[in-house]
């Protein structure tokens, strides 16, 4: 009897304090933020969250399907997301985003027209950039006699053993397609079936197919060529000088990052407000200097190491991007792109 | 034992988070969703049926038996030396054979990671000794090393807690009887450690033919398993059904697996994990 008594106050007070302490929190609105992992100066957050007593919630995700996939199934309840291009361009056709009141988004002056308008939101009414970047080979100028100038580099037998490629469907197949001519948002079985082949052909020369751990192989002098995107070609490139990133003349893809609020946020004026204020010049800056990947904020840009903005990797010129294509949302027939990646690396 | 109030939260518990989520993943793997809404259909069971899926199950079967055989072999003497009379030392042993179990997995596996590489410690090793480097990382056998390293214990220790309840008189009852060691341990020993055998069997087979973590670091990749044709269909093509599918055939597999291992083990003599 005594015991049950016992029992049952624990209970009472473990609903007081519940109760007592999600009243403390309705007085404080909470901004959820899904961002890319390492993708933002955290001291920025603690700036925004003095200046406006909004406390945001930061989260992190490692590639648009998984970002897509976990607020397509309801999860989460995000008010702030960093999805890239086709995944916008997904979310929107899904009808999962709030379109932004740009006069809430004064600072939106600050992009470059140039990045305004892109395929993926035409009209700009639901996304505003945040980084850009391309992909490209990274190698070791130690290892790698030849010049690197185009994706064939990669189906050298002279590095059998040598190669990292990216553990990412669309990138992977997507650059072989560049190499074979065709387009990165192919939809014709033959091209797709001629990158196919292609691909098994390379598996034998390819060391592993990684993800972020390219970072520490590449670091190490582990591989000589490597598929990565342009900002960590930047950081690598930081950390061991015999690093070299080359754009390859097939051209590549162009690849952009945005904000935008999902339609499931109820706090869609806290997110203008936090959208507008990563786009301050002074705080875009910061993320862009810790970050390494290319801003579209022309005022960050200005105040950036001119070593930085003189290095082709961060910030290539027009033509050396005049090949280059966006991704396009592939919907539905990214099962074929599974199927054919699944094929290469389970052959 | 009678039910008592006592069970219910468990009851309540398996519930929620077993049998409802089983529900749930049968229920995804046999149905579509079209325009005209949710249908029934077969369709991803038979997708698996494709050549290069079964391929891929056979691969992760082939791997996860290798492996199991490597910790039988290497965990049975193990598991006799931790069992042994000298009790100083066997309190060490286990101590020293359980200590790496304390860290996270995911450590270990990079750890090993940083063992194998071109530049790592054992090529740095081979080449000051003045012999070639060898390629270890990235490569079947690497992913093999990686599964017996991790699940070694998983064998070990259901063997040794069979063996260290054996009745030490029967021992001496064979010997006093004439039977010379091999036949102590061929009739008596091994015998009665079949069921130690049989739960350590079924709990390396089991995380060793879903790993997907070892497969991707030590594999590079290059050796898609079972596991990671799953992860791959629910984190990065977002096709739940055709996921759900893989994962009930992966269960089947199990099942059938774990089927045939108690028909082994029909007494039930403790050490067993069913």
């Amino acid at each position: 009897m005594k015991k049950s008594r016992r029992f049952l106050l624990l209970v009472l007070l473990g609903i007081s304090i519940l109760v007592l302490t999600s009243c403390g929190k309705e007085e404080r609105i909470v901004l959820n933020v899904y961002n890319w992992g390492d993708y933002i100066d955290e001291s920025v957050i603690k700036t925004f969250e003095k200046q406006f007593k909004i406390k945001v919630n930061y989260d992190t995700f490692s590639t648009n399907e998984d970002m897509y996939v976990k607020i397509k199934s309801g999860g989460g309840n995000y008010d702030v997301l960093f999805p890239s291009d086709y995944a916008v361009k997904r979310m929107i056709n899904e009808g999962m985003l709030h379109k932004l009141d740009f006069d809430n988004i004064p600072n939106y002056q600050y992009i470059e027209d140039r990045f305004k308008n892109l395929d993926y939101d035409p009209e700009n009414e639901y996304s505003i950039p945040y980084m850009w970047g391309t992909v490209g080979i990274l190698y070791n100028q130690t290892m790698v006699s030849k010049p690197v100038t185009s994706w064939r580099i990669l189906w050298d037998e002279e590095y059998k053993k040598q190669i990292l490629m990216l553990d990412s469907q669309r990138d992977s197949i997507g650059i072989t397609l560049k190499m074979l001519g065709y387009s990165m948002n192919t939809k014709n079985y033959d091209q797709l079936e001629a990158a196919k082949q292609a691909l098994i052909k390379q598996k034998p020369l390819v060391l592993a197919y990684v993800g972020d751990d390219v970072k520490d192989k590449m670091i190490s002098g582990e591989a000589a060529l490597a598929v990565v995107w342009s900002g960590d070609a930047v950081f690598m490139m930081r950390e061991n000088s015999d690093l070299r990133f080359a754009l390859p003349e097939e051209g590549t893809n162009l690849w952009f990052d945005a904000m935008v609020i999902p339609s499931t946020s109820k706090h869609k004026a806290e997110a203008e407000k936090f959208i507008n204020f990563l786009c301050e010049p002074e705080i875009a800056f910061k993320n862009t200097d810790y970050i390494g990947y290319s801003t579209p904020h022309s005022e960050a840009k200005k105040r950036l190491d001119p070593e930085l903005l003189n290095d082709k990797a961060a910030y290539p010129s027009d033509e050396e991007l005049a090949n280059s294509e966006i991704f396009k949302d592939l919907s539905s027939f990214m099962k074929d792109y599974d199927r054919i990646w699944t094929e290469v690396k389970a052959d | 034992m009678k039910k008592n109030w006592m069970s219910y939260p468990y009851i309540v518990w398996m519930l929620i988070f077993i049998f409802i989520p089983l529900l749930l993943v049968l229920f995804y793997s046999v149905t579509m969703r079209t325009d005209q809404g949710l249908i029934f259909t077969l369709d991803h069971y038979q997708r698996f049926l494709e050549p290069i899926y079964l391929k891929v199950l056979f691969r992760s079967i082939y791997l996860a038996f290798i492996c199991t055989v490597l910790c039988l072999v290497l965990g049975y003497p193990m598991a006799m030396i931790l069992a042994g009379n000298d009790f100083k030392r066997k309190n060490i042993m286990v101590f020293l054979f359980v200590i790496p179990m304390w860290m996270n997995f995911l450590l270990r596996t990079y750890a090993w990671m940083t063992l194998l590489e071109r530049r790592g410690l054992i090529n740095t090793f081979l080449s000051w000794l003045r012999l070639a480097p060898l390629n270890l990382l990235y490569t079947q056998e690497a992913v093999v090393l990686g599964m017996v390293y991790n699940f070694l214990p998983f064998m070990v220790l259901p063997i040794y807690s069979v063996l260290s309840k054996i009745d030490q008189q029967l021992i001496e009852a064979a010997e006093d009887l004439g039977a010379d060691s091999v036949t102590v341990f061929r009739k008596i020993i091994f015998p009665l450690s079949l069921p130690g055998v049989i739960s350590g069997i079924t709990m390396v087979f089991m995380p060793a033919v879903t790993t997907f973590v070892i497969s991707r670091l030590l594999g590079g990749g290059q050796f898609t398993l079972i596991g990671n044709l799953i992860e791959q269909q629910f984190l990065y093509v977002g096709d739940w059904n055709f996921g759900s599918a893989i994962s009930m055939v992966m269960m089947l597999v199990i099942l059938l697996s774990m089927g045939v291992m108690s028909r082994y083990d029909k007494e039930h003599e403790g050490g067993g994990l069913w």
